[in-house]
C-alpha cells in the first residue's frame, strides 16, 4: 500500500474523517476500563489513603504532555525536511491538545500536593519541568498565531518547536540538578520501589485512553485546519 | 568566511557606536531594575546577599532580550538583511556574527558591571569572579538563543513581548546554571561544575544556534 | 486526608471539564469551518 498516498491534505482529509471515530470510541472504552480499575479495583494506600488516585490522571497527563511535544516535533521537522504542507498541519494540530495535558499535569500535580506535601505548589522538579513545557507549547501557539501567512507560520513554528525539543532534556536536567540543590524538606513524588499491579494497570490504561483521545481530537482539529486553508 | 564574519561585527559595533544611546538605555535598564528589587524586598543584608546572584542574572536576562528585536529588524528594514541573504557569505556565518556583536554590546557590559551591582547587594568580593565569569559564558548563550528569536518573530507584530514567551523557557538553564554556580561557590563548594557546564552550553550553542539562526531567517524573509 | 473529597474531585472535575471545552471548541470550529 502506497502510504505517501495520504501525504496530500485532499487525500488525508476523509481518511481522517474515517478514522477518528474509532479512536473516541478506543478512548471512551479505555477510560471506562481504566477508572473502574482505578476506584473500584485498586486498594486504599498506606500513606496516603484516598488522594493518591489522582495519580489516574496525573501521569498519564503528564506522559501524554511530553508524548505529544515529541510527535509534535517529529512532524515539524519532517515538514521543514521535505517541505510538505501536511506534516505542519499536523503539528499545529497537536498543540492545543498537549498545552491542555500539559496543564492538566499541573493542576492535578497542585491538587495532589496540597494534602501530601502541605503546600498547592512546590518547585519540584518535575513540576517546574512541566511548567516550562507549558511555556513552550504556549510560545509556539502565539507564535503561529501571530504569523498570517500559513506556510510561514507553519514553518517558523516548526523550528521553534524543534529548537524548543532539543532544550528540552537541557532544561530537565538543569531543572532537576536546581532542585535537589534547593530542595528544603524531602519530597518524593514516586510510589516506592514498586506499585502495586492494579495501580500500575490502571495509570497504564488511562494513559492509552489519553493517547486514543489525543489521536482523536487531533485529527479532527487537523481538518479543521486543511478545511481552513481551502485545501480540502 | 572570516572576512565576512570580522566585516559584519564591524559593521555592527560601529552602527551601535553612531547609536549610543540604545546600548545605554539597555545597560541602564540591568541597573535600574537591580536596583529595584531591594525597594521591593526590604534592605536586610542577609537576604539580598542571598538573592543577589539570582538577581543579577535575571536582570542580565532581561536586559539582553530587550535588545534582542533590534538585532535584525534595522537591516530588514533596508533591505541589507536580503542582501546577507543572497550574498556569497554562509548565512550561518553572517548570523553567528551578528549574535557576536550583539554581545559585545550588550552581553559584554553586564558581565563588566555586574560586579558593582554585587557591591550594591553586599555580596562577598570572593565571588565576583565567579559572577562575572558566570555572566561571561552565559551571556553569549543568550545572545544566540535570543537571535534564534528574533530571527523568527522578524517583521511580526507584538513582536518584542513575543519574542520574550519565545525565548524565556529556553534562558532556563543558562540562568540555572549561572545563578547557581555563585551559589554553590558562596556555599564553599566551587562553582567549577556549573561554569564548565556553561562553557558546555556555550560551545553547543555555538555550534548550533547559527544553523538554526539562518534557518529562521530564511522562513522569516520568503 | 479526611478531606480527599475536595482534592480528588477537584482534580478530576476539572480534568473532566477542560477536556469537555476541548472538544466543545472543536466542535465549534468544525461547524465554523464547513460553514
Amino acid at each position: 500500500m502506497n502510504w505517501f498516498w495520504y501525504a496530500s491534505p485532499q487525500t488525508f482529509y476523509p481518511l481522517a474523517g474515517r478514522i477518528a471515530p474509532w479512536f473516541a470510541v478506543a478512548a471512551a472504552l479505555l477510560a471506562a476500563a481504566g477508572l473502574c480499575i482505578g476506584f473500584f479495583v485498586a486498594p486504599t494506600d498506606a500513606q496516603q489513603g484516598e488522594v493518591y488516585r489522582i495519580i489516574f490522571i496525573h501521569v498519564p497527563a503528564a506522559w501524554l504532555s511530553m508524548f505529544i511535544y515529541v510527535v509534535m516535533a517529529f512532524w515539524a521537522a519532517l515538514g521543514l525536511a521535505f517541505n510538505t504542507r501536511l506534516s505542519g498541519m499536523m503539528a499545529s494540530a497537536l498543540a492545543p491538545t498537549g498545552a491542555l495535558f500539559t496543564f492538566i499535569a499541573l493542576w492535578t500535580g497542585s491538587l495532589w500536593g496540597r494534602p501530601t506535601w502541605g503546600t498547592y505548589w512546590v518547585w519540584d522538579a518535575r513540576l517546574t519541568s512541566e511548567l516550562v513545557l507549558l511555556f513552550l507549547y504556549l510560545g509556539f501557539i502565539a507564535l503561529q498565531a501571530a504569523i498570517d501567512d500559513p506556510r510561514r507560520a507553519d514553518r517558523a513554528g516548526a523550528l521553534l518547536a524543534i529548537v524548543g525539543g532539543v532544550n528540552i532534556p537541557i532544561i530537565h536536567y538543569s531543572v532537576v540538578w536546581w532542585n535537589t540543590l534547593h530542595q528544603g524538606a524531602s519530597v518524593s513524588v514516586t510510589k516506592g520501589a514498586s506499585m502495586q499491579s492494579q495501580m500500575l494497570s490502571a495509570m497504564l490504561l488511562m494513559a492509552l485512553a489519553f493517547w486514543m483521545y489525543s489521536i482523536a481530537v487531533s485529527l479532527v482539529r487537523v481538518r479543521c485546519v486543511i478545511r481552513e486553508r481551502g485545501e480540502a | 568566511m572570516l572576512d565576512a564574519a570580522f566585516c559584519v561585527v564591524r559593521r555592527d559595533l560601529l552602527l551601535a557606536w553612531r547609536r549610543k544611546s540604545d546600548v545605554a538605555t539597555a545597560l541602564l535598564f540591568f541597573v535600574i531594575v537591580t536596583s529595584l528589587f531591594p525597594l521591593g524586598v526590604g534592605a536586610e543584608p542577609t537576604l539580598l546577599r542571598a538573592i543577589a546572584p539570582g538577581v543579577i542574572w535575571v536582570a542580565a536576562l532581561l536586559s539582553s532580550m530587550l535588545s534582542l528585536s533590534r538585532l535584525f529588524a534595522a537591516d530588514h528594514a533596508d533591505g541589507t538583511l536580503e542582501q546577507m541573504l543572497l550574498g556569497a557569505a554562509p548565512l550561518g556565518v553572517v548570523a553567528a556574527a551578528k549574535a557576536a556583536a550583539h554581545w559585545i554590546v550588550a552581553g559584554l557590559p553586564l558581565a563588566l558591571i555586574a560586579p558593582c551591582i554585587a557591591l550594591q547587594y553586599d555580596l562577598q568580593a570572593a565571588l565576583w569572579p565567579v559572577l562575572a565569569l558566570s555572566l561571561l559564558l552565559g551571556t553569549p548563550v543568550l545572545s544566540l538563543i535570543g537571535a534564534i528569536g528574533a530571527a523568527l518573530t522578524l517583521g511580526l507584530r507584538g513582536g518584542g513581548i513575543l519574542l520574550s514567551l519565545l525565548v524565556l523557557p529556553l534562558y532556563v538553564p543558562v540562568l540555572i546554571l549561572g545563578a547557581g554556580s555563585v551559589d554553590m561557590a558562596s556555599a564553599g563548594m566551587g562553582g567549577e561544575g556549573q561554569l564548565l557546564l556553561l562553557a558546555a552550553l556555550l560551545v553547543a550553542a555555538g555550534a548550533f544556534a547559527p544553523w538554526a539562526i539562518a534557518a529562521a531567517l530564511r522562513i522569516s524573509m520568503e | 486526608m479526611s478531606d480527599y473529597a475536595f482534592y480528588l474531585w477537584g482534580a478530576y472535575g476539572v480534568t473532566f471539564v477542560a477536556l469537555l471545552l476541548e472538544v466543545v471548541f472543536l466542535r465549534k470550529r468544525k461547524r465554523e469551518a464547513k460553514a
